[in-house]
């Protein structure tokens, strides 16, 4: 017994030891990057981690100084392109995996092939054909032109998760909604759908931070403040000068665009949980 | 409430596989009818196609009078009882039981949807749950809340689908008396299945016993049990199941391993110029000879037998006799154990006798055998050679007469 205790203890120092790390491999370089941020020009050849004077500088320029033409529509472009096609794989992809999980039909398997095959494929390999083909019928450098390759980025993973989703949820209240009186759609909309809500969320993240993240395609697939993402954006920053490197209001920008997403995963945390379906079927 | 009839339905599944092959069956308004029989002898099949869960490959179905084949589920307005529940979880009880009215829009005013859950749950004593979620439930209260959110909408049938079987024995034998109340209480036309031989046989006007998707027998529990259609069901029904002793009729007398048993002139006459026939004896129909009077001793047919081991249970008292079995009618007892899904192949008679009685294992007995009782078999088909259809149909008459004042009375207690 009290072996086993000091063992346990041992083992409880082993893994906080081997988290920390873990933490610290993974967030150092978001750390550095808060710190340069906050940096003035002058500080970013120094060495020092931490700046000496702390600064909005950089966040300023970012939102009203000679970086704002280029960020904030980048900004707005994110937003809106990124929601756009989270919301466009989520639906689609919660119906196909609905029908995936609940129904024999032929080419079942070859759907959840080819969307693997389809996810396999290098970004890079498609960006170039893609962007003949977006020049000659005029989605170059538009919300849908980008729209659409991040549907194909969205919506495999998406189907995935999801069907893997819908497997788990018990095929009898489904039934038992129809039973009650229910149309098709009245049971998938309000016995499966609420046990879905928590894959749902989860896939929806996903999506959101794959299509967020995007760079090849936002940086190959626009030419202007039209449709440019902000990963895109940061490329074409420029400094005060020629010979300024703009480090700083990069930093300041990755912040920015960071934000989000820890916005996203803390709100919907609590939608995340798994462990819904219990007590639907006997325990 | 309705009536439901069902005209040589066949299912067959995807692979051709016959799952339910040409079932015909009339359950009356308001009749409790009981799908009884081995695992995947196609009972769920059968209750879904009622249902409207599963597509019907042939016959026709009618409720009400009304043929439904092509109707969707909702449109044939019945209630299901799933063996796991199916509660929605994310809905608390009162929800779950309100579900089926709120889905009819502009049906069912926020008061009488109010009202008819309250009535549902006081009726199930489900009155303190009604704010929690299913998952906190037990076993039990999961399995009253389904009942309850079958019963708030007038529906034309009940169905269930072994509803008691993931319970334990307790509870199982409380919800048992609860639903034939409640059954009773409502009148209302329901379908059971159960491969319980209790639940079969205390619930039901009318068991229905499947074998293989084949209907063999439906009647009362009391004309089942006395008056078995075949050797399947006479061995499906009753626990202990009923003994299988080979032998030949000479005369009056059936030439058993066991030794010679009179039987009556019915019997025997069933029973003559046949190479070879199993007589059908429930463990009851045997007594020890030394607890009987000479009277009773005079009605039946004595042999005497090595005992083997006994069993005392309180109430009653198994004695077990080993019997030598004839290579005739082996490959007949090895299809019937595996059709009633029996692990073991018994050449060994189970004798219930008074609990009184003082036999012990390996004692000599004198026993006794009602011989009225004994029915015989062809083993090669199977039939009851002894079957008397009028008696049957007398007892199955007489249950339907206990039903019809059974719904009198819960008429009259509604008014
Ligand atoms: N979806 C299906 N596809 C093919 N065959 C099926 C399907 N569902 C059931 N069957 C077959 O039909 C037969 C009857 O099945 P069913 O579920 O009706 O049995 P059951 O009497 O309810 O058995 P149990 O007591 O085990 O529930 C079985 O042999 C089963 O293998
Ligand atoms: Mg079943």
């Amino acid at each position: 017994m009290a072996t086993g205790k000091r063992l346990s203890g041992r083992q409880r120092l082993g893994w906080t030891v081997l988290t920390l790390l873990v933490l610290g491999y993974a967030l150092f370089p978001v750390a550095s990057i808060l710190a340069t941020s906050f940096k003035t020009q002058a500080a970013l050849g120094q060495r020092a981690f931490l700046p000496t004077n702390w600064t909005w500088d950089n966040y300023a320029m970012l939102f009203t100084g000679d970086a704002r033409d280029l960020f904030l529509p980048a900004l707005r472009n994110s937003i809106g392109i990124t929601l756009i096609a989270t919301f466009i794989a989520v639906v689609l992809a919660t119906l196909c995996a609905y029908a995936i999980a609940r129904l024999d039909f032929p080419g079942k398997k070859v759907i959840l092939g080819s969307a693997l095959a389809v996810s396999i494929f290098p970004v890079i390999s498609v960006v170039t054909p893609l962007f003949n083909v977006w020049r000659g019928i005029g989605l170059y450098d538009t919300w849908p032109g980008l729209i659409i390759p991040y549907l194909s980025l969205t919506l495999p993973i998406s189907i995935w998760t999801l069907s893997a989703f819908f497997r788990q949820i018990p095929w009898e209240l489904e039934q038992a909604a129809l039973v009650d009186g229910a149309t098709q759609w009245q049971a998938f909309r309000r016995a499966i759908v609420p046990l879905a809500a928590p894959g749902v969320f989860t896939t929806a993240i996903l999506a959101f931070f794959i299509a967020w993240n995007d760079f090849v395609y936002g940086i190959s697939l626009t030419s202007t403040e039209a449709a440019r993402p902000v990963p895109a954006a940061l490329a074409f920053f420029t400094g005060a000068s020629q010979f300024q490197e703009p480090t700083g209001a990069i930093s300041a920008a990755a912040i920015v665009v960071t934000i989000p997403v820890v916005v996203l995963v803390l709100l919907f945390q609590r939608r995340i949980v798994s462990g819904l379906t219990q007590g639907a079927v006997k325990g | 409430m309705a009536s439901i009839t069902l005209q040589n339905i066949v299912k067959e599944y995807g692979d051709g596989f016959p799952a339910v092959n040409d079932v015909s069956l009339d359950i009356d308004d308001g009749e409790f009818v009981i799908l009884v029989g081995p695992s995947g002898c196609g009972k769920s099949t059968l209750l879904r196609m009622i249902v409207g869960l599963e597509d019907i490959t042939s016959g026709d179905l009618l409720i009400g009078g009304q043929r439904v084949n092509d109707l969707a589920p909702r449109d044939r307005n019945l209630a299901m009882v799933f063996q796991n529940y199916a509660l929605y979880p994310h809905l608390t009880v009162y929800e779950n039981i309100a579900f089926p009215m709120r889905l009819v829009k502009g049906a069912f005013g926020e008061d009488e949807i109010d009202r008819r859950v309250r009535r549902a749950s006081t009726m199930l004593e489900l009155d303190e749950h009604l704010d929690r979620k299913p998952g906190n439930l037990s076993g039990g209260q999961r399995q009253r809340v389904a009942m309850g959110r079958a019963i708030v909408r007038e529906a034309q049938a009940f169905l269930f689908d072994e509803p008691l079987s993931n319970l334990d024995a307790k509870l199982r034998g409380q919800m048992r008396a609860e639903i034939s109340r409640l059954q009773r209480q409502l009148n209302t036309t329901s379908v059971y299945v159960t491969h319980d031989q209790t639940e079969a046989m205390t619930l039901g006007d009318r068991v229905a016993v499947l074998k293989k998707g084949v209907l063999q027998q439906v009647a009362s529990p009391r004309e089942l049990y006395e008056q078995p259609a075949n050797l399947f069901v006479a061995g499906f029904i009753g626990a202990p199941s009923m003994n299988f002793v080979p032998g030949t009729v000479e005369g009056s007398v059936l030439k058993t391993p066991l030794g010679d048993v009179a039987l009556p002139a019915e019997a025997a006459s069933a029973g003559a110029g046949r190479d070879i026939v199993l007589a059908g004896i429930r463990p009851s129909f045997f007594e020890d000879a030394s607890t009987l009077s000479e009277v009773q001793l005079s009605k039946g047919s004595t042999f005497t037998a090595e005992l083997t081991h006994t069993e005392w249970l309180g109430n009653e008292q198994y004695v077990y006799v080993s019997y030598e079995n004839d290579p005739r009618v082996a490959e007949t007892m090895r299809t019937l154990a595996e059709e009633m899904d029996a692990d073991e192949l018994r050449t060994q008679l189970v004798i219930a006798v008074d609990a009184a009685s003082r036999l012990r294992g390996g004692d000599t007995a004198r026993l006794w055998i009602d011989t009225r009782r004994i029915h015989l078999f062809d083993p090669a088909t199977g039939e009851n050679l002894t079957r008397d259809a009028e008696a049957g149909a007398e007892l199955t008459r007489m249950a339907r007469e206990d039903r019809r004042r059974d719904a009198e009375r819960a008429a009259a207690g509604r008014t």
